[in-house]
């Protein structure tokens, strides 16, 4: 007899965590399936956790969750050939019972949330990998094959949370490929160091943290960016960039990230750690636009494989967790009522996503992937100008200061013209409005 | 070539539960490499499993990838590449991710 669940989810990183989670809890029968060798060896976060949606899910996760430091200091800077301009926000505010936001190692947090699962009765089983769904002659999807032997499993339901690859809805012809600039490709390495010198040198307590994102010349003129995080005993540093513009391109994204390393700014910040670790992973960033269906009849999406990431706020992980919540409620929802789980009833899914912030911000910001991507003075010619801007006015030389003014918008008239500066304004306010 | 040593001095902090002889990812035809322009996969791959060869070709060695799927995105107009998964279990093994 072919074993037979209400729900299977497929991956265990954020969205398929939240979906398991929230399904066991309520006692539904559910299996967890991820082809790592435990929960989190095939995930890559930057990463920092936004707490509001985990508290959502499991509000005392204070209590045991392995996060590293909670935020109390970002930073944006701009980098030149040898310098930034950078805008930093720190608040006392932020050393609260409840941070907010908490830097994070990937794994230490699947491996504690698969412990969770496990505690609430749901069934997580590592190392098989999920070849194809199973449909029926209506193409209803009944279950997933996977790798094992006799490894058929049906369910009621079927909870896609299988990443940004998202292979299991392209091989289905529910998802087709994802456009080259619509998703960029990140490289990151975890470095290890003595807690003092970060405390040291970001000038912050045990367990304060401080985030660095970073856009500029770094990226090579390419569209994306790049971050430096403090952990408890490591530093993750990483960049990233569409992989349409490092396919037309010549540099690769590990000579990216070791000249940004090299950076005059970055390097003082983590000489003498040791790296443990080099990663790669790819980052859905085509926006609103780029979202697939996302449900039908007997499956749903969610996370990184719905494509539900908002690049402009360096948020994914939290649209992650919500969306898997949302697909899980929708499931004990129609379960509770006693309904099928056809493409009809499963738009209830759809819905929720419309009337949470997860649609909400993609849609204001459904103009910005193109925009970005298809204007690479934003990536190039303004972090010169505006670093040399900065170099020209802080350097004190006798010139008056109107004379310096002049100096400067002659060389932003000049790299971009006058038509051209207004038309990059009107251009930032129609991808962010 | 001091690019290729650097990377490889970054794979080899990686844990890989390596599947022996059963590449996870193929290059479907020679030819279509050869007739490739750019052969962009050489230079996007994180992990540089694609090198260009003496035939004009590509080789791919898929030890050290890290499954992120970059080159079948590079390689979508071409579809020359045969992309899935490691078997359950085998693979990149992130410690921290």
């Amino acid at each position: 007899m072919v074993e037979k669940f209400d729900a299977i989810v497929i991956g265990a990183g954020p969205s398929g965590n939240a979906a398991t989670y929230t399904l066991a809890k309520q006692g539904l029968k559910v299996l967890q399936l991820e082809r790592g060798e435990y929960p989190g060896a095939k995930n890559v976060q930057g990463g920092i956790m936004y707490s509001h949606e985990l508290e959502k899910i499991i509000p005392d996760f204070r209590e045991d969750c392995p996060t590293e430091r909670h935020i109390i200091e970002q930073r944006v800077w701009l980098l030149g050939d040898d310098n930034y301009v950078g805008t930093n926000y720190r608040s006392e505010a932020f050393n609260t019972d409840k941070p907010n936001r908490y830097t994070i190692i990937r794994a230490n947090i699947d491996k504690w949330w698969g412990e969770r699962i496990r505690k609430v009765g749901g069934l997580q089983i590592c190392e098989t990998t999920v070849t194809e769904l199973i449909r029926d002659a209506s193409g209803k999807v009944t279950g997933v094959r996977t790798d094992r032997e006799g490894g058929e499993i049906h369910a009621d339901v079927v909870i896609m949370a299988d990443g940004v690859n998202a292979l299991l809805a392209k091989r289905a012809g529910l998802q087709t490929e994802a456009a080259p600039e619509n998703v960029a490709l990140a490289v990151k390495e975890i470095l290890f160091i003595d807690p003092e010198l970060i405390q040291q040198r970001f000038g912050i307590k045990e367990d304060e943290g401080v985030v660095i994102e970073i856009m500029g010349k770094v990226t090579k003129g390419m569209c994306g960016t790049a971050f430096l995080y403090t952990n408890k005993e490591s530093l993750t540093i990483g960049i990233g960039c569409l992989i349409s513009d490092f396919k037309n391109g010549d540099c690769p994204p590990y000579k990216m990230l070791e000249d940004l390393k090299k950076h005059p700014v970055i390097r003082p910040l983590i000489e003498g750690a040791e790296m443990k670790e080099y990663a790669a992973h790819m980052i859905p960033e085509g926006g609103y636009k780029a979202i697939p269906q996302l449900y039908g009849d007997g499956w749903m999406v969610v996370g990184d494989a719905a494509h539900f990431n908002n690049a402009a706020h360096r948020e994914g992980s939290n649209l992650a967790m919500a969306s898997g919540r949302m697909a899980a409620e929708t499931v004990l929802e129609l379960k509770a009522a006693g309904k099928p789980f056809s493409a009809g009833n499963l738009a209830a899914y759809k819905t929720k996503l419309d009337d949470s912030f997860i649609i909400k911000d993609l849609k204001k910001y459904r103009e910005l992937p193109g925009i970005m991507h298809g204007n690479k003075q934003f990536f190039g010619a303004y972090p010169d100008e505006i670093t040399a801007a900065a170099h020209n006015w802080f350097t004190v030389d006798s010139v008056d200061k109107k004379t310096k003014e002049k100096a400067i918008m002659k060389a932003f008239v000049k790299r971009r013209s006058v038509m051209g500066l207004v038309g990059d304004a009107i251009k930032l306010v129609r991808a962010v409005r | 070539m001091s690019i290729m040593v650097k990377v490889e001095e970054k794979l080899y902090q990686n844990r890989y539960i390596v599947d022996e002889s059963r590449p996870h990812i193929q290059i479907k035809s020679e030819e279509v490499c050869q007739s490739c322009d750019r052969q962009a996969c050489t230079f996007c791959c994180p992990a540089a499993c694609y090198s260009k060869n003496e035939t004009g070709g590509v080789t791919l060695v898929t030890d050290g990838c890290l499954e992120c799927g970059t080159c079948r995105v590079v390689c979508q107009d071409k579809g020359n590449i045969a992309w899935d998964y490691p078997r359950g279990g085998y693979g990149i093994s992130y410690k921290f991710g």
